[in-house]
């Protein structure tokens, strides 16, 4: 695809623009913006990628992985806002599921030691860390509040805080994995994820793209549950003093609405 | 004779996060052996006062006392044990009525008391042990809510309004059981209610908060014949007429 065509599919936001502008969406100046950032960002990766390919330098895609997990936990910690450290849940999980998942694939040898290969799939796996962890953390605080009287009840009859928590810690760790077990039932009947539908055109056959889609899919139930788990046990603690006193954060003013999953 | 649970409030302040005091110079110390009724307004600190009595909440000036020791310096749990508290909906946890009501000892890993013999305590029948707690009334509920906290052995119980969503049979039949267990085992009760016919049913002592401060506090018989503060007299009074802004009469 030359550069030229790039150019051409900016007809596809005009189309956006029109239905925006006859419609009075008010979503004009938003399509732009995000059209121009999306161009930007995606071409400045591209050769950011093109280098470190070329490069085959580790300490380089180590850089690049870690500005990927800063991104991922910058982001998924506005979850954690009124926290008093609401940026170790999605830290900690979202690094911990990178270095589990990374580590099985390359010691199994299901994919080679290459930047083509550890740097796309590190961004599968901490996308849908950052989308589960923000999600348990999400979670969490609208369990506590909803169950207030039973954390309470529970506090008072001498148990643990970690005892206390136990529903909504369990809820909120359900709701970050819910989404990849969910995927993996309706994958290839609904939609075909983005990776396959990559692979296809560039030319892979089918039954190669299903193999990766598979392993994406399987690898990404491990990286969920880690993020999940560990965002959940280090953000319940934080609902508590050191006196095992419930302690709910201010209900703060709706944060601004999240933005779509990550790729599968 | 040592008087044991001694349980006393060493004026003691609780800021409000809105600002001001919600508790202000509170000093107090509770009947042991007894039932005392914590009444007053809606808003007056009833709730934030009994949470400061298990540690559910601290002071932010003063101290609470545990036989003359500073709650802050016993084990947390180990006191929450000590002093039992039931609050105003059972906030049972899933599962069957036996296993509500070993949640305290089952926690530290201990069998408790037999569950037959808690349900006996709160005149629930031993066939209830092995129901689900769903399916129970909501005097029922709140008497196994009342078995759970008496499975830890309290000495004292905290009470915040715990008949508040029952009918009058129900209400009626929870005063008499609480009334019971303060007769036969001698447990020290701390039941808050802004019902003054309730606190007349089953207390021996009286504390009247008012605007999170201590208005008046004795025996509920001298405290029904006749409040020895203003503030006392007021509020009798204000409960037997209609409410304000409940729309009086047109003359
Ligand atoms: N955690 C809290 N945050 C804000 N205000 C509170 C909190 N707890 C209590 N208050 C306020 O303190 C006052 C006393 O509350 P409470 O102790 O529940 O009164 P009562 O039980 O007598 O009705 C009320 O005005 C209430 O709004
Ligand atoms: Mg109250």
């Amino acid at each position: 695809m030359s550069f030229v065509s790039v150019l051409v599919t900016l007809v596809f936001v005009a189309v956006a623009l029109v239905v925006s502008y006859t419609q009075r969406l008010d979503l004009e100046r938003d399509l732009v913006v995000g059209a121009v950032r999306a161009l930007i960002q995606l071409l400045a990766m591209g050769y950011v990628l093109d280098v470190v390919f070329r490069l085959a330098s580790w300490p380089l895609i180590a850089l690049v992985l870690a500005a990927m997990a800063g991104v991922a936990v910058q982001n998924a910690g506005q979850r954690g806002a009124g926290l008093p450290r609401r940026f170790l849940p999605p830290a900690v999980g979202i690094v911990f599921a990178e270095a589990v998942t990374l580590a099985l694939l390359l010691i199994l040898r299901l994919i080679p030691a290459e930047a083509r290969y550890v740097i796309p799939i590190s961004g599968m796996i901490m996308g849908n860390s950052m989308v589960a962890s923000g999600l348990v953390v999400n979670r969490l605080k609208a369990e506590m509040r909803a169950r207030r009287g039973e954390v309470l009840s529970a506090l008072a009859l001498g148990a643990s805080p970690r005892l206390a928590a136990q529903i909504p810690l369990r809820e909120s760790v359900r709701a970050g994995m819910i989404p990849t077990v969910d995927a993996l039932k309706t994958v290839g009947l609904v939609q075909l994820p983005g990776m396959m539908t990559g692979l296809l055109i560039a030319g892979a056959s089918p039954l190669q793209a299903v193999r990766y889609q598979i392993l994406v899919m399987f690898m990404l139930s491990t990286s969920t549950g880690v993020a999940s788990m560990l965002s959940g046990f280090l953000a319940y603690r934080q609902f508590f003093n050191a006196a095992e006193q419930l302690v709910l954060p201010a209900e703060a003013a709706p944060a601004g609405g999240e933005r779509g999953g990550a790729a599968r | 004779m040592v008087l044991t649970p001694r349980l006393e409030l060493e004026d003691v302040w609780v800021a409000s996060p809105e600002g001001g005091w919600i508790l202000r110079g509170v000093r107090l110390r509770f009947p042991e052996r007894a039932l005392t009724a914590l009444i007053g307004p809606s808003g007056a600190g009833k709730s934030t006062l009994l949470s400061l009595l298990n540690r559910l909440r601290d002071p932010d000036r003063g101290r609470v006392l545990l036989d003359g020791r500073d709650v802050r310096e016993t084990e947390v749990r180990a006191l929450r044990r000590r002093v039992g508290m039931v609050l105003q909906r059972p906030y049972l946890f899933p599962g069957t009525v036996a296993e509500n009501v070993r949640f305290g000892p089952a926690s530290r890993g201990e069998s408790g008391p037999p569950v037959e013999e808690l349900l006996a305590q709160v005149a629930l029948p031993p066939e209830m042990a092995e129901r689900r707690v769903d399916g129970l009334s909501g005097g029922e509920q709140q008497r196994v809510a009342l078995a759970r906290a008496l499975a830890n052995r309290p000495e004292v119980l905290l009470l915040d309004e715990p008949t508040a969503s029952l009918d009058p049979g129900a209400t009626l039949r929870v005063e008499e059981t609480v009334r019971q267990l303060v007769e036969t085992t001698g447990l020290t009760v701390i039941w808050v209610t802004h019902d003054l016919g309730q606190a007349r049913r089953v207390a021996d002592y009286v504390v009247l908060v008012m605007a999170g401060e201590l208005a008046e506090s004795g025996e509920a018989a001298g405290f029904f014949a006749g409040p020895a503060s203003e503030a006392g007299r007021r509020f009798l009074a204000g409960e037997l007429l209609p409410r304000e802004g409940a729309g009086r009469a047109p003359a």
